[in-house]
C-alpha cells in the first residue's frame, strides 16, 4: 500500500495517519554528515561513522526532524520512492537502487554490466527478468551458456522465459548450439555467429542483421510490446572468438543507433574487465563502451578478499554521455550478497553479518 | 515448488520438442537431461546413469573426479557438460595423476572415455591407470565372510544382546556402480578391466598427416582434428541424444592432456605475441558448446605456468567452467619452508560455475594442500605447524607471516583482493 508524505508528516507531528494497515519502517530524514552520502537519497547511507542513514528495511531510524523534513518536501523528484511492498521477482532491492519500476522504466538507453574479478552474472539474469516483466521485446544474444540456465534461474526470479519465447516476446541466439552448427556444418546462407568459421578476424555484420530482424517493430498496427531490448552475455567473449574490440564496437555502435536512438529501445551488455591482467583488447573494448554509456554497473570484489557474507561491491554510475557534464555524474555504491532467489544489497559495512 | 516445477517442466518438453522437431533434425537432445532442476528427479523419464549422483542443492547431474576428497571441495563432483581445467603444476609431476584419476574413475564406473594426447600413446595412458583399492579388498573380504559366516551366526552376544536382532553389515565397500571411489596408486589397473570398458584414443602425431595443410578458421590443425574426432563420437554413440533407440545412457569422460603445449602445433606457450593466439580460445569455446549439448565431462590439463600473455590465462580461465591450479614446491624456496614440510604443494580452486543457479556451493576453506602418499594423493587442509621454539623470537614470526602472504589471494571468482584477509 503506497503512503505519502502527508502520512509520514502526520506522524511526525503526533497524530497517526488516518490508514497505517502496513507496518512501514520509518524513514531517516536526518542529514547525513558524511561527504559521501548523496543528500537528496535520504534512505541510502554509506557506512560512514557519522552516517546515520540506513536502507530500507534493514534498520528502522527514528530521527524525524520537522526542519530538514520540510526541504525533503520541496524537492521530491529527487528522492527515491518508497518500496513498493507488493513488488516481487527480480532484485526489487536493485530496482530500488537504480530508481526504476517495470512500468517506468527508461528508454533509448545503453546499460553496461562490468565484473572485474568477480562473476557478474546476475546482473544480466536481473536484466533480462526485469525487461521481459516490462513487456518489452527483448532479443538476447546468449553467448556463454546455454538457454536452459537462463531459464531455470529465470524461473527462481519469476519470468519464464520458455513462455516467453513461445509468445513471441523473447527471441534468444543461443551461441553454444548454433556455434556447433556453424562449425561443423557450414552451410551458405549467412549466420550470425559466421565468424567461427572465418580465418582472420571477421566482422559482426551477420550477427548485427540478426539484431535488426528479431527486433524490427512490427507494423501490425497494435503496439504488442513496449520498447525493443538487446541484452548481450557477454561481448568479452567475442574478443576470445578472433573478433576485434573495433568490430565489436563498430556492432555497439550500430546496435545502438538502431535500437536505442531510432526505435527507442535499450541496449544492455556484460563486459568482463580484465584488471591487471594487461589484455590490451579487453581495456579498449571497456574503454569505449564506458563513455557511450548511461548507466555503467560495476560489480567487483571486495578489496580485502574473499568473504563469506559479502560477496562483492556494486558500484552505480550514471552517465549523460551525449551532454557535457557541468556537475558531476552521480554514482553510488553497494555491497551485496547472493541468495538463492535474489540479492540483497546494503551500505557499505552494514551486512547484516556485521552488523 | 516441485508441483510448480514439474508442471513447468512439462510445458517446457512439449515446446521444446516442437521447436527442436521443426528446426533441426540433428539434435533433438533436450538439454534437460544433464542439466534438470531437482523436479525431474522425480520423472521417470530419467534414468539414472551409473557412476552419477544428482547434486544436492539443484538437482544438477554430477560425475565425480576420481578424488572423493577434490569432488568434496567442488561442490559435490564435477557437473556434467562441463570443463574442468587443470593448470599444470611446473615440472608436470601431480597433474597426470589427477588426470589418471579422472580416466580410472571412468573406467570403474563403466563409462565410455575419449583420451586425447600429444605426447603419449592413449593405450599407454590407460595401462599406467591406478587400481582401484576397494576391487582387491573387496573381493577378499567376500572371500573371508563366505567361511566366517558360517561360524559367526553361532556365536551369540552376550553384553550387547539387542544387536543381534539388527541384520548384519555388509563391511562397507560400495558396490563398482557408486559414487567416489579410492585408488592405489602403487598398483596398476587390471587389464581386465580396460578391456571390458569402452575407449576412444586421439594419439596427434597419427591422426595429423605428414602434407602441410591449410589452417582454416583459425584453429590449428591439431585442434581442429581433435574437435571433428570428439563430435564424430559424441554423434555416433549417441551421447548427445541424437540416437534416441539406445535405453541405456552413458556419459562420456573426455581428458586432454598438455591442451596448449608446443605439442599441439600451438605457440602460446613459447612467444607473448603469438600469430594464433586465439587458437585455444576458440577451440574451448567450441569443445564447452559440445559438451553443453551432450551427456559428457572433460578434463584438460594446460600449462599456464608457459604461457607468457597473462590476458590469454584470464581468457582460458573464463572459458572453462571449473579450474583447479597445482602449484608443487619442488624447485621452489617453499619446499625448505618449515611451513610446507609435511605437504608436497599447493592446490588453489580458482572458479567454480554456477549452474542453473545464482550460488554455488563454495568451500569456507581456500588454503587446500596435498600431499602424495605411498599409495594416495590427499588433499588437505593447510595446516601452519605450531610454533614449538623454546624462545619465540620475533625474526621468525615475521617469516611464516611471509609464508603466510604467499598463500595467494584465495578464490579468485568471488573477490580477488590486494592484501590477504579472509574472514
Amino acid at each position: 500500500m503506497p503512503w505519502s508524505w502527508e502520512a509520514l508528516w502526520e506522524w511526525n507531528a503526533g497524530k497517526k495517519p488516518a490508514q497505517l494497515s502496513v507496518q512501514v519502517p520509518r524513514p531517516c530524514a536526518r542529514l547525513c554528515a558524511c561527504a559521501e552520502c548523496d543528500r537528496s537519497a535520504r534512505f541510502i547511507g554509506c557506512g560512514q561513522r557519522n552516517c546515520a542513514c540506513a536502507l530500507l528495511p534493514r534498520v528502522p531510524v527514528w530521527w524525524v526532524l520537522p526542519s530538514s523534513l520540510r526541504s525533503i518536501r520541496d524537492s521530491p523528484s529527487s528522492h527515491p520512492g518508497p518500496p513498493c511492498v507488493l513488488e516481487l521477482g527480480m532484485f526489487p532491492e536493485l530496482n530500488n537502487l537504480l530508481n526504476t519500476t517495470p512500468e517506468g522504466a527508461e528508454q533509448g538507453k545503453l546499460t553496461l554490466l562490468c565484473d572485474a574479478k568477480t562473476d557478474g552474472s546476475f546482473l544480466v539474469h536481473h536484466f533480462l527478468s526485469f525487461y521481459l516483466k516490462a513487456n518489452c521485446k527483448v532479443c538476447f544474444v546468449a553467448l556463454i551458456q546455454s538457454f536452459s540456465h537462463y531459464n531455470i534461474v529465470g524461473q527462481k526470479l519469476g519470468v519464464s522465459l520458455t513462455a516467453a519465447r513461445e509468445r513471441g516476446q523473447l527471441v534468444v541466439l543461443e551461441g553454444l548450439k548454433s556455434g556447433v552448427d556453424v562449425f561443423f556444418r557450414p552451410r551458405e546462407e549467412p549466420h550470425p555467429l559466421q565468424f567461427l568459421r572465418e580465418a582472420n578476424a571477421g566482422d559482426l555484420q551477420p550477427l548485427y542483421a540478426f539484431v535488426q530482424d528479431a527486433l524490427q517493430p512490427v507494423d501490425s498496427g497494435e503496439a504488442a510490446w513496449r520498447c525493443p531490448v538487446l541484452l548481450v552475455d557477454d561481448l568479452s567473449v567475442l574478443l576470445s572468438l578472433g573478433v576485434g574490440p573495433v568490430a565489436v564496437l563498430d556492432f555497439v555502435h550500430y546496435c545502438r543507433a538502431t535500437v536505442c536512438q531510432e526505435w527507442k529501445g535499450n541496449v544492455v551488455c556484460l563486459v568482463h574487465d580484465s584488471g591487471d591482467t594487461e589484455d590490451e583488447e579487453s581495456d579498449v573494448l571497456l574503454n569505449g563502451l564506458s563513455h557511450q554509456s548511461h548507466l555503467i554497473l560495476r560489480a567487483e570484489g571486495l578489496a580485502t578478499g574473499f568473504c563469506k557474507d559479502v560477496h562483492g561491491q556494486l558500484r552505480i554510475l550514471w552517465r549523460r554521455p551525449l551532454q557535457p557534464t557541468t556537475h558531476r555524474d552521480r554514482s553510488l555504491t553497494y555491497q551485496y550478497k547472493i541468495q538463492d532467489k535474489s540479492v540483497s544489497f546494503f551500505a557499505k559495512g552494514m551486512s547484516p553479518a556485521v552488523l | 515448488m516441485a508441483a510448480a516445477g514439474t508442471s513447468g517442466t512439462g510445458t517446457r518438453s512439449t515446446g521444446s520438442m516442437v521447436a527442436a522437431a521443426s528446426t533441426n533434425n540433428v539434435t533433438s537432445f533436450q538439454r534437460r537431461g544433464p542439466r534438470a532442476s531437482g523436479a525431474d528427479s522425480g520423472c521417470s523419464r530419467l534414468v539414472s546413469i551409473a557412476g552419477t549422483r544428482r547434486s544436492v542443492r539443484n538437482g544438477q547431474l554430477l560425475v565425480s573426479t576420481g578424488l572423493p576428497a577434490l569432488d568434496q571441495f567442488l561442490g559435490g563432483g564435477l557437473a556434467v557438460g562441463t570443463v574442468l581445467l587443470i593448470e599444470e603444476d611446473k615440472y608436470n609431476i601431480y597433474s597426470p595423476l589427477l588426470f589418471n584419476y579422472f580416466l580410472a574413475e571412468g573406467i570403474v564406473s563403466g563409462h565410455a572415455l575419449l583420451v586425447a594426447s600429444a605426447k603419449e600413446d592413449p593405450a599407454d595412458i590407460l595401462q599406467k591407470l591406478p587400481a582401484p583399492l576397494i576391487d582387491h579388498s573387496y573381493k577378499k573380504e567376500c572371500d573371508e565372510d563366505i567361511c566366517g559366516h558360517k561360524m559367526e551366526s553361532d556365536i551369540k552376544m552376550k553384553i550387547a544382546w539387542r544387536y543381534q536382532l539388527f541384520p548384519k553389515m555388509e563391511g562397507g565397500p560400495v558396490l563398482s556402480s557408486g559414487f567416489g571411489h579410492d585408488y592405489d596408486i602403487s598398483k596398476r589397473i587390471p587389464q581386465e578391466l580396460i578391456e571390458t570398458s569402452k575407449w576412444h584414443g586421439f594419439f596427434l602425431p597419427e591422426k595429423i598427416s605428414s602434407t602441410f595443410n591449410v589452417e582454416s578458421c583459425s584453429l590449428t590443425s591439431g585442434y581442429m582434428k581433435l574437435l571433428q574426432f570428439i563430435q564424430n563420437i559424441i554423434y555416433e554413440e549417441g551421447f548427445d541424444g541424437s540416437n534416441p533407440q539406445k535405453k541405456q545412457k552413458n556419459i562420456l569422460r573426455i581428458g586432454i592432456q598438455n591442451l596448449g603445449s608446443p605439442l599441439w602445433g600451438d605457440d602460446i606457450c613459447c612467444a607473448e605475441n603469438c600469430d594464433a593466439s586465439h587458437s585455444l580460445t576458440k577451440f574451448l569455446y567450441i569443445l564447452r558448446a559440445l559438451l553443453r549439448t551432450s551427456l559428457s565431462a572433460c578434463i584438460i590439463t594446460v600449462p599456464t605456468h608457459l604461457i607468457q600473455n597473462k590476458a590469454v590465462i584470464a581468457r582460458v580461465t573464463n572459458l572453462s567452467d571449473t579450474v583447479v591450479g597445482l602449484e608443487s614446491f619442488i624447485g621452489s624456496e617453499k619446499e625448505t619452508n618449515p611451513l610446507y614440510k609435511d605437504y608436497h604443494g599447493l592446490i588453489h580452486i580458482r572458479q567454480i560455475p554456477r549452474l542453473n543457479n545464482l550460488i554455488y556451493d563454495i568451500s569456507d576453506v581456500k588454503d587446500l594442500a596435498f600431499k602424495l602418499k605411498k599409495k594416495l594423493f590427499t588433499i588437505e587442509r593447510l595446516h601452519l605447524p605450531p610454533d614449538l621454539s623454546d624462545t619465540v623470537s620475533r625474526s621468525s614470526k615475521q617469516d611464516l607471516a611471509e609464508s603466510a602472504k604467499l598463500l595467494g589471494p584465495g578464490c579468485g571468482m568471488t573477490a580477488g583482493g590486494k592484501k590477504h584477509l579472509d574472514f
